[in-house]
């Protein structure tokens, strides 16, 4: 036992203590972090702009049609782009699309953080702009009929009485979302970036010894989600607390 | 235009799938201030479609509605101001889940009439106390029953001081013991010289409370006129068999 003991806390000063180890991991934490942050930030802006077109069209064509708006043609055009992005970002592997932003769009930028940002947060947006627009459709189509009746315009009935009940709906499903968004960007190491993933696989490269630098990233990962997860789950309790 | 003349429809048509479904085929109606104007026909006869294209929840194919003198179905015109003027009661009332029952009802008062704060709660409150829901304020709409929430989908409608109210099967959804609690707000609407367009399937309520009864089959008017005349002395063969089925 005593020597399984030594043999562990050997181990834990060879992979973190030696060379000041750990900073690296901290180093890249701080990256992983980084880039989740404002890849969702982006995700989330890029989804509610697509989530708009796609629902505004579906729910509104008929009616721009009828009044024979020039919206309508505008309207369709945006469409079809959010159709083109939502197919090719969810029909191709995020690591594809982040080598391709990165060494092909980007390839003469020097931020790769902010470039991978940039790829995580275009994929992000697609599947975030998905789940807004289920959670619209999920709504009954009474209660646009109720708000349209009262007198409010499209925009208004969506703000004041769509928007906050998909809100609570989605909420569980997008916190998934950016939980996957979090591992995700362990490709990030892919183009040479640092985030915890390729820190914790490079002490590995090093001292040669993989059980403590590759656990230690799990366990990283593992507590960010669980935390995460606490955290919205807190939210979730306050939103409900008006149904009952 | 008679200045009483609150809705004048004409020739309304709306056709389904590429015009091989005609569940409005040229219906015309005129209807004045104060009259209650009650619609029944079997299931499929465009009864509700009708209701819902006054505004405009269905988009006529053709044909015009005139309200208040203006030609709501002209593609320029804003048809939310208009709305506004005409409240609207679903079959599944439609309250809004996530507001309480007062919210439900000032949400529009405020946002659009521009009403504040303390009028709009006023104008609601003295709403819920007529249907003796006052108690029922500050609560959510999944802990009403039936005829409570539909109630509440009466006056909040009414909270919008609208000039017409249409009303889609007001109980057809309830239970049995709910139907008169929410008859009996609609009489007395009536009573007090309410404007109203009423689909239902209750003929105690056609006979006693309409001014018209307007009998629906295949997207057309087929006979209309006052409730004993309807109900009395059916012209039609199909009203005769439609009356025999009901009553």
């Amino acid at each position: 036992m005593a020597e399984w003991w030594a043999g562990l806390s050997a181990q834990f000063d060879l992979n973190f203590i030696q060379k000041d180890r750990w900073l690296s991991l901290l180093r890249g934490l701080e990256n992983t972090l980084l880039i989740t942050f404002f890849a969702a930030i982006i995700g989330i802006l890029l989804g509610i702009i697509v989530a708009a077109v796609r629902t505004t069209y579906d729910n509104n064509g008929e009616n721009m049609k009828y009044q024979k708006s020039i919206g309508y043609y505008i309207l369709g055009f945006f469409n079809v782009i959010c159709k083109i992005y939502l197919t090719i970002i969810r029909g191709t592997p995020v690591v594809v699309q982040l080598l391709i932003i990165y060494f092909i769009i980007f390839a003469n930028s020097t931020n790769d953080i902010l470039v991978a940002t940039l790829a995580f947060g275009i994929n992000s947006g697609a599947y975030v702009a998905e789940i807004l627009r289920g959670g619209i459709m999920a709504i009954d189509k009474g209660q646009f009929e109720a708000g349209r009746s009262i007198g409010f315009n499209y925009l208004q009935t969506m703000i004041y009485i769509i928007i906050p009940q998909v809100f609570k709906n989605v909420l569980p499903t997008l916190l998934n979302e950016f939980i996957v968004l979090l591992k995700e960007t362990s490709v990030a190491g892919y183009v040479g970036i640092m985030d915890l993933t390729r820190a914790g696989n490079s002490i590995r490269g090093v001292t040669f010894s993989a059980f403590m630098p590759l656990i230690a990233v799990a366990l990283i990962y593992l507590v960010i989600v669980m935390l995460l997860t606490w955290l919205v789950g807190k939210v979730e309790r306050r939103l409900r607390k008006s149904e009952r | 235009m008679n200045d009483n003349v609150l809705i004048k429809v004409n020739d309304l048509k709306k056709h389904f799938k590429e015009g091989t479904i005609h569940a409005l085929d040229g219906v015309s109606m005129e209807i004045s201030r104060g009259e209650v104007i009650v619609i029944i026909g079997p299931s499929g006869s465009g009864k509700s479609t009708f209701l819902r294209a006054l505004n405009l929840l269905e988009l006529p194919t053709s044909g015009e509605i005139l309200f208040e003198g203006v030609n709501i179905t002209e593609p320029h015109v804003n048809i939310n101001k208009h709305r506004q003027k005409m409240g609207m009661v679903f079959q599944h009332f439609n309250l809004f889940p996530n507001m309480t029952i007062l919210r439900n009802m000032t949400i529009g008062p405020q946002k659009l009439l521009k009403k504040s704060k303390e009028e709009a709660n006023a104008k609601a409150m003295e709403l819920l106390e007529r249907v003796g829901l006052a108690d029922r304020a500050d609560a959510y709409p999944s802990q009403l029953s039936g005829g409570q929430k539909q109630r509440i989908a009466i006056v909040r409608a009414l909270c919008m001081e609208p000039d017409v109210m249409l009303f889609d099967e007001p109980t057809s959804a309830l239970d049995p013991e709910m139907v008169g609690e929410v008859l009996d707000v609609m009489k007395e609407l009536a009573k007090e010289g309410s404007t109203m367009v009423v689909v239902t399937h209750e003929m105690g309520f056609a006979r006693e409370v309409g001014s018209r009864v307007v009998f629906m089959d295949g997207g057309v008017i087929i006979e209309e006129g006052t409730p004993s005349e309807i109900f009395d002395n059916p012209q039609s063969d199909r009203l005769k068999s439609f009356l025999a089925k009901v009553l």
